[in-house]
């Protein structure tokens, strides 16, 4: 199942990228998507429930708009802060306790904190993240708590 | 024609005013990890941006999907990328501005070291 499934995403981004249609080229992708799918199939899909998976796909697709908002808002108060002739930043290393369940929480939680800009993770793990803040007002945003909520939320049960 | 072609510069307008923020951004803070913020998402929304505007001119095509796929990935590398820097310098124990300013408060005279608002200022004129 997994081999099949790696075979064809495999296939159509080699269609997607290369836009031809000759004999050669799609022979060639078959030959090269049946390899890959052959060494690595259990590695995109491996054991995953393909049901929770999916149902992740889409509360994952629901919580981007939010994240490309809170990215774009953020990026405003860097360019404050770097314009900003006194330059008001106030550094802090700030401990989050959090409990993720999954290791593509923590991906998802630890890559959003780097995003929004004024906090960059440090060390990500189930338990803790170690997060530096450049300013309160970032600091504040992430300590309530709201973005973890939300990625909690895609993990599901 | 004539719409599209604004609106794509317009993105690459902004777009490239955010990589120029993040440029300076990166040059003005005052520590390693200070640094870490600009360059590692000013630039994230900046490319964004110019790729987008490279997708409304291009319009519905293959070249535009492959922009899309372009922009994708470099979403999920840049912050990595980011963390991992900063990952190795809290490791190897680089010192923030703060930090630095109480060791040489330690060896130089008291007299040196005002308030904590004074040590902030002056860190900022040091690293500046």
């Amino acid at each position: 199942m997994s081999f099949i499934l790696t075979f064809l995403l495999m296939f159509a981004f080699w269609m997607l990228l290369s836009g031809h249609f000759d004999f050669i080229l799609v022979t060639l992708g078959v030959i090269s998507s049946l390899l890959v799918a052959y060494w690595s199939h259990d590695l995109i899909f491996g054991k995953v429930n393909f049901g929770q998976g999916l149902m992740r796909i889409l509360r994952l697709i629901r919580y981007l708009p939010w994240l490309l908002w809170q990215i774009v808002l953020a990026n405003f108060h860097l360019v404050y802060l770097t314009l900003h002739p006194k330059m008001p930043i106030e550094p802090a290393f700030l401990t989050i306790k959090t409990d993720f369940k999954t290791d593509m929480g923590v991906a998802i939680f630890a890559n959003s904190i780097t995003l929004t800009p004024g906090t960059v993770t440090l060390e990500a793990g189930r338990k803790q993240f170690v997060v530096h803040a450049i300013s309160k007002y970032t600091a504040e945003g992430l300590l309530s708590g709201d973005m973890e909520a939300r990625v909690k939320e895609i993990e599901g049960q | 024609m004539e719409i599209k072609t604004i609106i794509t510069a317009i993105l690459l307008a902004v777009g490239c005013f955010f990589m120029v923020v993040a440029a300076i951004g990166v040059v003005r803070f005052p520590d390693f990890f200070a640094r870490l913020h600009p360059c590692g998402k000013g630039d994230t929304l900046g490319q964004a941006l110019v790729i987008l505007g490279l997708m409304v001119y291009e319009g519905f095509t293959l070249v535009s999907v492959k922009l899309l796929i372009i922009m994708l990935f470099i979403f999920l590398a840049n912050p990595t990328s980011a963390h991992f820097i900063a990952k190795a310098g809290y490791v190897a124990g680089v010192k923030s501005v703060d930090e630095e300013l109480e060791e040489e408060c330690a060896h130089a005279s008291s007299l040196a070291c005002g308030s904590s608002t004074d040590k902030k200022v002056s860190g900022v004129d040091s690293a500046s």
